[in-house]
């Protein structure tokens, strides 16, 4: 029980049972698509950026507690940001998850609260519930309409 | 799934409850915990003594199968032959020329779609399917219809997850050529009345090909009484080795029909001109087969005919209904699948828990379950959901194997809560 509560922290639990920036955006610039077809998971993304910068973003869609938690943290997250400082979150991101532990640690003061993911990476067949909306946040900036698919 | 009349050489057989000892795998720990493994349906473990006959055969005697004339391929040969033999009086086939060995249930199919379809099906024709078949018994289909501008039919489910069958009857058409069903369903654990669905489809003349891969481990199988045209099963699903598989097949349908692959092993002669094929079944075996594999699931037809499968019914009955008694004492419990006739499969949901969640943290406990779509997406339509959490219960599972599963989802809950 204590391992797991190091996966499903409060933080996550809580972004679970209550989405951050859940729905549908009106007049967005860009929807992204993002599925996880290993557990069915399916996220919609809606974003509108001028001038290099996330103005307002959100979600929707239907997953498991990592992959909406992750989803909401990361809107929460992305809203105001530049793309300059998203494509460097994503690193961080992909660090903590995917990385060298101790290089890891040293940015997850940047993360904020998407620390809280960093459990997950003891959980590989979980890492991609948690990088799927990253994914897609990613191929909104870069101007790609493709769908997104973890697999 | 009634309880089993009395046979009258009960003694003959293992007693069911002893042989949880058989499989090594099951006594280990994982994450600290013994495991409980409630994966079968995904694949099962395997008993020591298929084990064993695998590292025989490839300690002692392998070689390359057929033309050999040393010793280790003629006993290769007898081996692998042998295990055509067993196989072919398991499921009763007529001869043992019916029995093509293939990777699988899935590889099985597509033979048949290909090379059945293939040749049989035009663009005026149908192509019969249901709505709780596997991937693996659809996509084939698909293929096969988009090459030969065919069409493919679905036969729905009701709420319970039962084939409707006023809608199957109705679909069946002189139009269709081939009714493709799953024996069992592996997301629902459906078992469908594979005898009445047979014997219609016959009375338009329709070919039958059966997905067995769920049934083979549960339900004793005669080809010729239940009359399937084919029938598909997979080794690492009936307590046997992955990556081999076998297609019954009815002689006189396999004969006439194309090989699927070329290759070796299945030609008689070859030249730049022409060439002739083999006699069945090496026209459907090209290539060098997989012979340690053929020989485990030899070894598992043996451990399985000392089964009495009348009493794993009843036994494996007993496990579902208390699992399924168990599960609905929780809160926020859903079965996903509540056929009449099913097969010791509880497809569920729990709360607004997502199944990916409930799979990680059973895991910590040591008990393995699958979560997902289990290759059926049309019946995560049908249900709308988007995925469930599944336990299957098989020979080697106990009622303290459902004890600690049920544990382990109030322990979720009570994460979530």
């Amino acid at each position: 029980m204590n391992d797991l509560r190091e996966l499903y922290r409060e933080v996550i639990l809580d972004h679970n049972r209550h989405p951050r920036n859940f729905g549908e955006l009106k007049n967005p610039d860009k929807i992204i698509e993002g599925v996880n077809p290993l557990c069915g998971d399916r996220m919609t993304l809606y974003v509108k950026m001028e001038n290099k910068k996330i103005q307002d973003i959100s979600f929707k869609g239907t997953g498991c507690a990592i992959s909406v938690a992750s989803s909401s943290l990361m809107t929460e997250k992305a809203k105001g940001s530049s793309f300059e400082e998203i494509n460097a979150l994503f690193e961080h991101v992909h660090e903590m998850l995917t990385g060298d532990p101790t290089a890891a640690a040293s940015n997850l003061d940047a993360l904020d609260k998407i620390a809280a993911l960093s459990g997950v990476r003891e959980y590989p067949t979980r890492v991609k519930c948690a990088t799927l909306a990253w994914h897609a946040l990613k191929n909104a900036i870069v101007g790609s309409d493709d769908k997104i698919s973890t697999e | 799934m009634t309880s089993a009349a009395e046979p009258p050489n009960l003694s003959n057989f293992k007693d069911i409850s002893s042989l949880r000892n058989d499989f090594p795998a099951l006594h280990q720990n994982v994450n600290g915990k013994p495991l409980v493994y409630l994966d079968s349906a995904a694949s099962a473990q395997r008993p020591q003594s298929v084990i064993d006959a695998m590292v025989t055969q490839d300690e002692q005697n392998h070689s390359n199968v057929h033309r050999g004339v040393h010793q280790l391929s003629q006993r290769s040969t007898e081996a692998y032959e042998g295990s055509r033999e067993k196989v072919r009086a398991f499921i009763n086939a007529q001869y043992h020329e019916e029995i093509v060995f293939t990777r699988g249930t899935t590889e099985s199919i597509n033979l048949v779609a290909s090379s059945l379809g293939g040749k049989i099906l035009t663009p005026d024709d149908e192509v019969l399917v249901t709505w709780m078949e596997h991937h693996s018994n659809i996509v084939p289909w698909q293929l096969a219809c988009e090459k030969t501008g065919a069409k493919l039919r679905a036969v729905p489910i009701n709420s319970n997850g039962e084939l409707d069958l006023n809608e199957y009857t109705r679909l069946l058409t002189d139009k269709t050529k081939i009714v493709a069903v799953g024996h069992v369903s592996n997301a629902l654990g459906t078992i469908n009345p594979i005898e009445h669905i047979i014997s219609t489809a016959h009375k338009v003349g329709a070919l039958v090909v059966v997905d067995g891969a769920q049934s083979v481990p549960h339900i004793k199988i005669d080809v010729q009484a239940m009359d399937c045209d084919f029938y598909a099963f997979s080794g690492h699903k009936m307590y046997g080795p992955s990556g081999i598989g076998v297609l019954y097949g009815k002689k006189a349908l396999l004969n006439d029909m194309p090989p699927y692959q070329g290759g070796g092993e299945m030609i008689l002669t070859v030249s730049f001109e022409r060439t002739t094929y083999n006699k069945l079944p090496c026209k459907f075996e090209a290539g060098t087969p997989n012979i340690t594999g053929a020989v485990g699931l030899g070894a598992t037809v043996d451990y399985l005919n000392s089964i009495d499968f009348d009493a794993l019914s009843s036994y494996e009955a007993d496990l579902l209904n208390y699992a399924t008694e168990k599960f609905l004492e929780l809160p926020g419990g859903r079965i996903i699948g509540t056929a009449n006739k099913k097969a010791s499969v509880l497809s569920f949901m729990l709360g607004d828990i997502h199944a990916h969640d409930l799979g990680t943290i059973l895991d910590q406990d040591g008990i393995a379950i699958r979560t997902g779509h289990h290759c059926a997406m049309p019946v995560m339509d049908h249900f709308g959901i988007p995925a469930t959490g599944r336990a299957s219960f098989a020979l080697y599972n106990n009622i303290e194997d459902i004890d600690r599963f049920i544990l382990g989802l109030k322990e979720s809950m009570e994460l979530f809560k």
